[in-house]
């Protein structure tokens, strides 16, 4: 009974994940196609690789994408490990609140907060003079971005022993040098995770970017977006293609990464339990 | 001869209008061995935080040196601490633990290399420089956490239950190896422990705490034999305390019989507590003495016997090497110098009642006692 249960269990796994991942698989196969069909094989090419190389306006979506992403990461790490080591010393009640206003805009649609986010900054712009464009789009990925690294500092906080800063200020430690010599290595893997989340968000982000970028400058996956509306060219399967391969393999580093680091918290546990043989 | 090292002057601590110390009068000397010792909450580590300079206190003033240091922060302190879970940093091996305070004070690193070495010896862990903190013991991390403060040639080392997550054994070890350790360095340790026997076994001066506020301050010997109050009298060793009327001076009543006492000094007729240490009770054949009791019950303790008297209605606990077993009708003398006095306070009829005795009695009352920690201790044990 039991084995029965265990073979269709794993049968509709399969199925599931068939499923999820059965049209990245296509894309990606029909990316390396030689003709233009999307449906027919005719032959192993990089030759859309090659067009897009040649394609100036995917060239800029690209050099646009890295910028925002790498500034953007960077800043909301900045101003996420900020936030967290504020919430972190707060009191209970507050925290709590701020945490759950932090979470809000992770689980709220992106299209709302692209949405929202386009109607603030032609306010703003009306009355301050600026329109949508690479600013805006920076400053969006950056609000989105805060709270994922918020999230990934969290954790690491949490374990800090509670008088690791007070015993480095003991020993004659400014609250600075107490800061950067002894919390940052200790923060400084949850705070990694948190800009390579960041990084990844950023990266793969169409919704927000496509409300607050306005008409002049465009992402990699906005462009992918353009393509299909206009011409269906094969280079649009090379593009998702290689974004598919770059957003799985910074999600795949950042997993490896939080295993990593809860099995040396749990090595950690363990020694200091082990009293016995001082 | 010692002269005073660190003093606090009406020293009061509130958290949200909760009152956690009131008014705190202490000074501690030069080279003094000095324990704050309370069940949890009594306000012992908010006192040494204060000195420490982690809290400010809402009133009151802290002189080091004769100096008021309210606001002096916590590096510019000649204070060094060990933590309660010893807040090693856990990125830096051994040695640059040790060397942290000496790195920040931009010593040289020759002078680094010998200093944290000569401290690797005091704390026997000479050739574990390189390790990871994390392949330590608790027991070795618990030397690292006192090199690491004592390399920086502190006035005063402060440690906040340092001893608290060792078992039994090891406990005891590092007692007499932090007693050797003051001595040699010839330093101020003040030293916090809810752990009485700890607090009588290293001290020079103990101070007894609860509540926020110091209940006694004395030696180890003046604080068990001349308790001030019935909380002291209970906290520190047993003690069966039971209510009396000072009659005049040397005379004090109990269970409407006289018995002479070494005290004085109270008004005439004041009621007062009196305690009564389990093991200063000598036992009698019945005839001999002057209080006849039954025993009620008896637990073997390895050195002595709990034995569990009851004299009309209220259950003494005696200490004694014979057996009486339960049932048997036993006498007791009391010599003047086995009992002692004790005025009223908010503590009376609190404490030294063993009616409800059990061998678990300790156990139940203790407010510290954590069920899974003693699980724990079990284990290590094996």
């Amino acid at each position: 009974m039991m084995q029965k249960n265990n073979t269709f269990a794993r049968i509709f796994n399969i199925l599931v994940y068939v499923f999820l991942y059965l049209p990245i698989v296509v894309l990606i196969i029909f990316s390396f196609n030689d003709s233009k069909s999307r449906t027919v094989w005719s032959g192993f090419s990089l030759h859309w690789y090659q067009e897009l190389l040649q394609d100036e306006e995917i060239l800029a979506a690209f050099s646009t994408t890295i910028t925002v992403s790498v500034i953007a990461a960077v800043v909301a790490t900045v101003l996420g490990t900020a936030a967290a080591i504020g919430f972190h010393n707060m009191k209970r009640r507050p925290r709590n609140l701020f945490l759950t206003i932090n979470n809000i805009p992770m689980t709220n649609a992106d299209i709302i907060t692209g949405v929202s986010l386009m109607l603030l900054f032609v306010a703003a712009g009306n009355i301050l003079g600026f329109s949508l464009g690479f600013g805006t789009l920076l400053v969006a990925h950056i609000t989105f971005n805060v709270p994922y690294v918020v999230l990934a500092v969290m954790p690491k906080l949490r374990q800090l022993n509670p008088n690791l800063g007070e015993a480095a200020m003991d020993l004659g430690a400014t609250p600075w040098q107490a800061f950067w010599k002894v919390l940052m290595p200790e923060l400084r893997p949850g705070i990694l995770n948190g800009m390579l989340i960041a990084f990844t968000m950023s990266i793969d982000d169409f919704v927000i970017s496509y409300f607050t970028a306005g008409s002049e400058v465009s992402t990699l996956a906005m462009q992918i977006y353009a393509m299909t509306r206009k011409r269906i060219s094969p280079e649009v399967n090379a593009l998702s293609t290689i974004l598919f391969v770059v957003v799985l393999t910074l999600l795949v580093i950042v997993n490896v990464r939080q295993v990593r680091q809860e099995q040396l918290n749990e090595k950690r546990a363990r020694a200091l339990r082990k009293g016995g043989n001082g | 001869m010692s002269k005073e090292l660190i003093r606090l002057h009406d020293v009061c601590m509130a958290y949200d209008d909760e009152l956690v110390l009131d008014n705190i009068n202490l000074y501690i000397n030069d080279s003094e061995f000095l324990t704050l010792l309370g069940p949890s909450g009594c306000g012992k580590t908010t006192t040494l935080r204060i000195i420490g300079g982690f809290t400010t206190p809402s009133s009151g003033d802290v002189t080091f040196d004769g100096e008021r240091i309210n606001d002096v922060p916590p590096h510019k302190r000649q204070i060094n601490t060990v933590f309660q879970k010893y807040a090693l940093f856990p990125h830096l091996d051994v040695f640059e633990n040790i060397a942290f305070g000496l790195r920040i004070a931009k010593v040289g690193e020759k002078e680094i290399e010998e200093r944290v070495n000569e401290m690797l010896e005091v704390v026997s862990l000479k050739g574990f420089g390189k390790r990871k903190v994390d392949q330590l013991s608790g027991g070795q991390q618990q030397r690292v956490a006192i090199a690491r403060a004592l390399v920086n040639r502190p006035k005063v080392l402060l440690l906040d239950e340092p001893l608290g997550a060792l078992d039994l054994r090891l406990r005891k070890d590092m007692q007499n190896e932090l007693k050797r350790i003051q001595q040699q360095m010839g330093i101020t340790f003040i030293y916090v422990t809810h752990d009485q026997e700890e607090a009588l076994t290293m001290s020079d001066t103990v101070v007894v705490m609860d509540k926020g506020r110091i209940q006694q301050i004395g030696s180890p010997e003046d604080i068990y034999n001349e308790p001030k109050n019935a909380f002291v009298a209970d906290f520190i060793g047993e003690s069966n305390i039971l209510d009396g009327i000072m009659h005049t001076d040397f005379v004090v009543e109990i269970f409407n019989r006289k018995f002479r006492c070494l005290d004085k000094g109270f008004a005439p007729m004041e009621p007062v507590d009196v305690v009564i240490r389990p093991e200063d009770i000598e036992i009698m054949a019945p005839e001999k003495g002057r209080l006849q009791g039954t025993v009620t019950s008896v637990t073997f303790k390895g050195v002595h016997y709990d034995t569990i008297v009851d004299f009309k209605g209220y259950k003494w606990l005696i200490q004694t090497t014979d057996y009486h077993e339960v049932g048997s009708v036993i006498g007791i003398i009391l010599n003047p110098d086995d009992i002692h006095i004790m005025k009223k306070s908010e503590y009376s009829g609190m404490f030294g009642d063993y009616s409800s005795y059990s061998a678990e009695y300790d156990e139940i009352n203790d407010p510290d006692f954590d069920a899974d920690e003693a699980e724990e201790d079990a284990d290590d044990e094996d």
